[in-house]
């Protein structure tokens, strides 16, 4: 029997300043897709979809799928090659700093440097009326097995629901003299939620009261990096746990 | 068909329950009106049209009304004694008024007309409109016979564009796929806005508006694809939030087949104020009864905040109360679509079992209504493929327990709204397994005390306890606690609480005993 080591060393590593597709072998850069073109089925919408995507770059495609949908359209599932390459060490993400408290250390800490416990008000905006990540956060049952802020003897919360106007999140969260502001943007439709965001900041600038707030924007097509260059302080993605929220503001507040 | 062993005297303390809970609704909203029954009831009287900036004539008159405090005889009793006094067509007097050269409220003032001689007045349009919504009731009755719909359940699916034009497009297609059923998403936050939008629109977020112009130019769309398909397309809309009673109207006269109208919805999801919400879904129930057009409830919607698994009793209390409160106006059990759904997290063992034992108990419970059966949404992520999977599994479950209007789940749910291709899918997904499990519920049964008969037990045993202890305490101070949904409304908050008008001893809306009359001499 050959030693593990030596079949470690028998597979091929790979070169992370060139990764491609891994399909069933390396640098074979298959690529599933799944789309739809506006004209009738048949070999000649086969061929339109084959052309798209080698004017993309991508090569050996081929339909293995392709169904009418009505009279006018045509659904394909192709398989292809991609010729192209990533360097995946020169890759930096931003992400939100000090979210590694647990449930205990962030309580401890918010009571041994806070006059009182923190106060955060929560919404979700404009036209939105999906709450399921601005519940998951903030609700007492939480998300993932963790607890939301409102279980927190820490902290004070006030969660506003859906579809709340811009100025009514400001005007509850000066009436409240709240610590921070959490908004969650689930569901938007041609960048909406970008708009929305940028009017929230800029209604508060205006109104001199940006420095009062650490301000949190959250939601499935929100990153860290988006969220600063939109003026927040910070921004959480999906998957995000109501502690992760929570020790950054303990931090954020408490210790900045 | 398999069936589970359920206790009737369960069945029954719940039914008697949602009629104590339904006669504290009716002591709470007694004496009350509000300002979009009455401008449903304008547009009943044939009221139509809006100012240059598009505000509607009937929000013009409503609001001339509410101003000088003669809202609490209702708006018809005004609308006559103008009429009569003035001596104009209705056309002309709305004109005027819609222009700022009349004012509804000086003109009634100043007709001195005794309200027996306006009540008769009222009688011929009152008449008139109603001879018209039934009508369209028999058109509707005439054309499923010619044209029957497909075998149930039905395939739902939604179209939200947007644009009107690219929804009837995407409605066509759905319709040769397969869908027997399409419902036009509401643009985000139309719930909210207190008039109903006109004419034909081609920009909204998150779906189309709901107008009277696009309900038509959706339902010409889909008689189209009837003839060419033989088969009757059901078209569904929002009658919901601030304007439900508008809407039942409008949708009641384009042969809308099927409404969403929960009593309890706009309280909890979109904070619009308890007595408004009830006092509206009463009137607009109503019109949907008379109009032969199925409610759907939306039950479905609590499990998407609260847990599926512990929460599941609140889904049961809900339907015997929306079913109470939905006989009250009328609707008798064929017309009440009572929803749940497919939310269980997938992670669970053997948590297949347990929702077929609440699609199963569900069924059994309300074995004359058309349940709507709404699919995974709170555990669907980006994964396309096990979406696709549990899609399948809740069409599975439906296909067992015989459920009615099955609103097909996306593979796409957690990331946009359905393109072409994904509702093509999902009614593929559908159509396999109707096809190729839909005997299976005549010949299964399910075991005595197995895991799935205890857990409808239990979850009816929570549901009797829950509905007697809010018959107890009153429907109010339950939504005040948050035992719907976690969600907790006060009954003196809540958008469009300034709606809400009580009424005086001369109010009078000739459709109510119009319309109740007329549905119960049908019912005996």
């Amino acid at each position: 029997m050959m030693p593990s080591e030596s079949i470690d060393e028998r597979i091929t590593d790979f070169d992370r300043e060139s990764i491609k597709p891994y399909g069933d072998e390396p640098g074979d850069g298959m690529i599933q897709l799944g789309f739809t073109l506006p004209v009738p089925p048949g070999p000649k919408a086969d061929e339109a979809a084959v052309r798209l995507l080698e004017k993309m770059g991508l090569e050996e495609c081929d339909v293995v799928h392709s169904r009418g949908l009505g009279d006018e359209f045509t659904f394909f599932i192709i398989y292809c090659r991609c010729g192209e390459t990533v360097n995946y060490e020169e890759i930096e993400i931003a992400t939100v700093p000090g979210t590694s408290l647990s449930y205990e250390e962030i309580n401890e800490l918010i009571a041994e440097r806070s006059p009182r416990p923190l106060r955060v008000v929560g919404a979700c905006t404009g036209s939105d009326a999906h709450t399921v990540g601005l519940d998951a956060i903030m609700n007492m049952k939480g998300y993932a097995g963790e607890y939301g802020l409102e279980r927190y003897p820490q902290f004070e919360t006030w969660n506003l629901g859906s579809q709340v106007p811009n100025e009514e999140l400001i005007r509850k969260a000066v009436e409240v003299d709240a610590d921070a502001i959490l908004i969650s943007q689930v569901v938007t439709q041609r960048d909406i939620h970008l708009k929305n965001l940028t009017e929230f900041v800029e209604l508060l600038e205006a109104e001199g009261r940006r420095d009062e707030f650490v301000l949190v924007v959250g939601g499935p097509r929100i990153g860290h990096e988006l969220a600063i260059e939109l003026g927040f302080d910070a921004g959480f993605g999906a998957d995000t746990r109501p502690d992760e929220v929570a020790s950054f503001l303990a931090n954020e507040l408490v210790e900045g | 068909m398999p069936e589970l062993k359920l206790d009737a005297e369960e069945i029954k303390r719940c039914r008697e329950a949602a009629a104590t809970i339904a006669d504290g609704v009716d002591d709470f909203i007694r004496g009350h009106t509000t300002t979009s029954v009455e401008r449903a009831v304008l547009r009943l009287l044939g009221v139509e049209g809006a100012d240059d900036e598009g505000v509607p004539t009937v929000n013009i008159m409503v609001d001339q009304l509410k101003e000088e405090d003669m809202l609490s005889e209702g708006a018809a009793l005004p609308l006559a004694a103008a009429l009569k006094s003035s001596g104009l067509e209705l056309d002309e007097l709305t004109g005027r008024i819609s222009r700022g050269e009349e004012n509804l409220a000086q003109l009634a003032r100043d007709a001195e007309i005794s309200p027996a001689e306006l009540r008769k007045f009222l009688g011929k349009p009152a008449g008139k409109e109603s001879l018209e919504l039934s009508r369209v009731r028999d058109q509707r009755n005439e054309l499923q016979e010619r044209y029957p719909p497909g075998d149930r359940p039905w395939k739902y699916v939604i179209v939200a564009t947007g644009n009107i034009y690219e929804d009837v497009r995407q409605a066509r297609i759905a319709a040769r796929e397969g869908a027997d059923i399409i419902a036009v998403i509401r643009s985000t936050a139309q719930s909210l806005l207190d008039y109903v939008p006109r004419g034909a629109t081609t920009e909204g977020y998150g779906g189309t508006y709901a107008t009277r112009e696009n309900f038509r130019i959706m339902r010409s769309a889909l008689d189209e694809e009837m003839e060419e398909l033989g088969r009757y397309i059901q078209l569904v809309n929002y009658c919901s939030g601030l304007c439900m009673p508008e809407i039942a109207v409008m949708g009641a006269r384009e042969r809308l087949d099927m409404m969403l109208n929960d009593a309890m919805y706009g309280i909890l999801f979109r904070d619009i104020n308890m007595k408004r919400t009830f006092i509206d879904q009463y009137f607009s129930r109503l019109i949907n009864a008379y109009s032969g057009i199925i409610i759907n409830t939306g039950e479905d919607n609590y499990l998407t905040t609260a847990d599926a698994l512990e929460e599941a009793h609140t889904v049961i209390a809900s339907q015997f109360i929306n079913e109470e409160l939905a006989f009250r106006s009328c609707l008798p059990p064929e017309q009440i679509g009572l929803g749940h759904a497919f939310e269980l997290d997938p992670d669970l063992e053997d948590g297949f079992l347990l929702e077929l034992a609440q699609a199963q108990l569900v069924r059994q419970l309300f074995p004359g209504s058309p349940l709507k059966y709404m699919p995974p949404t709170r555990y669907m992520t980006g994964d396309i493929f096990k979406g696709h999977l549990l899609d399948a599994m809740f069409n599975l479950t439906a296909a067992i327990t015989g459920q009615d209007i099955q609103l097909l789940g996306m593979l796409t749910e957690a990331i946009h709204t359905p393109f072409v291709q994904d509702r093509a899918l999902s009614l593929d997904n559908a159509g396999y397994i109707f096809n190729n499990a839909g005997g299976l519920k005549e010949e299964i049964d399910f075991s005595k005390n197995g895991r799935i008969q205890d857990r409808a037990d239990k979850v009816l045993g929570e549901a009797v306890d829950m509905m007697e202890e809010i018959a107890e305490e009153g429907l109010v101070s339950a939504l005040e606690k948050g035992r719907f949904a976690s969600i907790s409304r006060s009954p003196d908050e809540g958008k469009g609480a300034d709606g809400v008008i009580a009424k005086d001893d001369s109010y009078f809306n000739p459709f109510t005993t119009l319309f109740r009359e007329e549905l119960e001499d049908d019912a005996i």
